[in-house]
């Protein structure tokens, strides 16, 4: 659905009195899959946005290739165009215009006819929990409401793969829970391809078959989100022992589980990461049994994918959200 | 025939936009009945100095223009805060042609300026216009072509500055100068190097061209009115089409 080969966008600038040249991306090479959900990861000027605006036509890239549904991005801008939806982050839609409306003049600009549009933009909307809001300004609509309505404005003319730039950027917890559904539905609904950009990694965790990690304009980590924690050194095991006189022979038997590190020590908690813990765990658990440790808990934590960013990019994503 | 039908529907949906508010329709036909109404008495005592029959065909045609200046230079205004919704980032991923996302727009000023031209000359009738009739059709044709080049001109500078604070002062140093040394009020007799000035703005020719065609004439300065209007709507189209395909607009 994607193929990028290369691609590197230089913007022109000024150092001073110098004339520089700025590489926002540097030789990107990226595939999506049809039917893909995937999700594109970066800090704040990492490249993020200026590879979607490539791949959507909005920029020209300076140079590599990019194919996006079987266009060529600077040889056939209107091919992508009219194969892509694009749902952008900075909305889609006049505030005093009527919701309806404007999803189906979208449509008619994309080729579809009135009819044609009217009766998909019907279908969007109902699909779209947007009933009845047909004639509603989208100054009147809540922040959800609106960011469903840009996304019923993205599929009008029904693409095989749409882009969709931080969807939930903004929302309540609940409203972006609710948008996770409607893009999950996208894929098994219609069978598309959704490519988004995110800067929340449980977004990208709940929502995405694959993860691509951008920094200093190149993919730096390319892998499903499990796939990507597991390079991460492990998950937290920490134990909870019941008795402060028997922590020793807890971090003992720790320790025989192969930890990444020697286990840490804070009180009655003995913690560290382990590879693979689910395969460790029941013979730690059966060890600390026969030596008659009694627990009071055992806590186990997947690593996050804030743990895969710091170790891909050397610094927390939120640093920069 | 693609082109003109994506145009339609940038222009439908523009137009639906603003017929949906009744300030903005209102405010749009006081505009000539305020200009007729406040500049007419101070202007007409002044007709006989400048060797006219009719204060009126005098002026009406400068009234014309100022209508077309300053309704369509501040088109950018809107274009700004479309762009801010993300209105003209969506449709510039859409295949439609670029031209036409401009040209929608710009029809919308244009059928806006021609309803305004024609309630102007229309209660000029009423206050003693007296012009010829093919005259006033061409008029307002050539002030309509002009409206439209200022459109254009006007949603390229607020697409490249995505910004009213550089747009306002932007279009009021050139808005201001262009009003007076086209002689829109007052045709430029004195002195000598104002006039030399004034022959090089364009406008200042197609008030000409309309106050000629007004009197039923057609002669050379009608055509050449009519030449820098299209000159003027050409070039401004050009560069308008242009910054729409631009990449980062």
């Amino acid at each position: 659905m994607i193929e990028v080969e290369g691609l590197t966008k230089t913007f022109p600038s000024r150092r001073g009195r110098e004339r520089v040249e700025v590489t926002a991306v540097d030789g990107v090479d990226l595939a999506v899959a049809e039917g893909e959900i995937v999700g594109f990861l970066g800090p704040n000027g990492a490249g993020k946005t200026t590879t979607l605006r490539m791949l959507t036509t909005l920029i020209r890239p300076t140079s590599g290739r990019a194919v996006v549904a079987g266009h060529d991005v600077a040889a056939d801008p209107v091919g992508v165009r009219r194969s892509i939806g694009y749902v952008s982050q900075s909305g889609s839609t006049s505030p005093e215009a009527r919701a309806g409306e404007e999803v189906v003049d979208h449509g008619q600009l994309y080729g579809v006819s009135r009819a044609a549009a009217t009766a998909r933009a019907r279908e969007l909307f109902a699909q779209l929990e947007l009933d009845g809001l047909w004639e509603r300004k989208p100054a009147a609509m809540s922040g959800g409401q609106r960011r469903r309505l840009d996304i019923a404005m993205g599929l009008v003319h029904d693409p095989r793969l749409v882009f969709l730039d931080e969807p939930t950027t903004g929302l309540d917890p609940q409203a972006r829970a609710n948008l996770w559904e409607h893009i999950a539905g996208l894929r098994s609904g219609r069978g598309m391809t959704v490519f988004l950009t995110t800067h929340y990694l449980d977004e990208a965790d709940a929502l995405c078959d694959r993860i691509l990690v951008i920094d200093h304009g190149r993919i730096v980590a390319s892998d499903t989100p499990d796939a990507l924690k597991r390079q991460v050194a492990g998950d937290l095991v920490e134990l909870v022992v019941a008795d402060p006189a028997r922590v020793d022979a807890a971090r003992a038997a720790l320790a025989a589980a192969e930890p990444e590190e020697a286990p840490l020590v804070d009180g009655t908690r003995v913690s560290a990461r382990v590879r693979g813990s689910a395969a460790r765990l029941p013979a730690l658990i059966r060890r600390l049994d026969e030596e008659g440790v009694v627990l009071d808990g055992v806590e186990v934590r997947r690593p996050t994918l804030d743990d895969v960013f710091l170790t891909v990019t050397g610094r927390s994503l939120r640093e920069d959200a | 025939m693609l082109f003109l039908r994506q145009t339609f529907i940038v222009f439908r949906r523009q137009l639906r936009i603003a017929l949906r508010n009744p300030a903005w329709v209102i405010i749009g036909l006081v505009q000539p009945i305020l200009y007729l109404a406040l500049f007419g008495p101070l202007l007409v005592p002044l007709a006989g100095t400048f060797g006219a029959d009719n204060a009126y065909t005098l002026f009406v045609p400068g009234l014309l223009v100022q209508l077309g200046l300053f309704g369509t230079l501040f088109a950018g205004f809107g274009l700004v805060a479309e762009w801010r919704a993300g209105v003209i980032e969506a449709e510039r991923v859409t295949p439609a042609s670029r031209t036409a996302l401009l040209f929608g727009r710009v029809a919308l000023n244009a059928v806006q300026l021609l309803v305004q031209s024609i309630v102007l000359v229309l209660l000029s009738f009423l206050f003693g216009l007296q012009a010829s009739a093919g005259g006033i059709v061409f008029g307002i044709a050539l002030t309509v072509l002009l409206g439209a080049a200022c459109a254009c001109f006007s949603d390229a500078v607020g697409l490249l500055s995505k910004s009213e604070n550089v747009l306002a002062p932007l279009l009021n140093s050139v808005s201001l100068p262009v009003l007076l040394l086209s002689g829109i009020l007052l045709p430029i007799t004195q002195p000598q190097w104002l006039q030399t000035v004034a022959d090089v703005v364009p406008t200042k020719h197609i008030v000409d061209g309309i106050r000629a065609v007004f009197t039923g004439t057609f002669d050379s300065t009608v055509w050449w009115g009519s030449f820098w209007a299209v000159v003027v709507f050409a070039a401004a189209a050009i560069w308008g089409t242009r910054v729409f395909r631009r990449e980062n607009a």
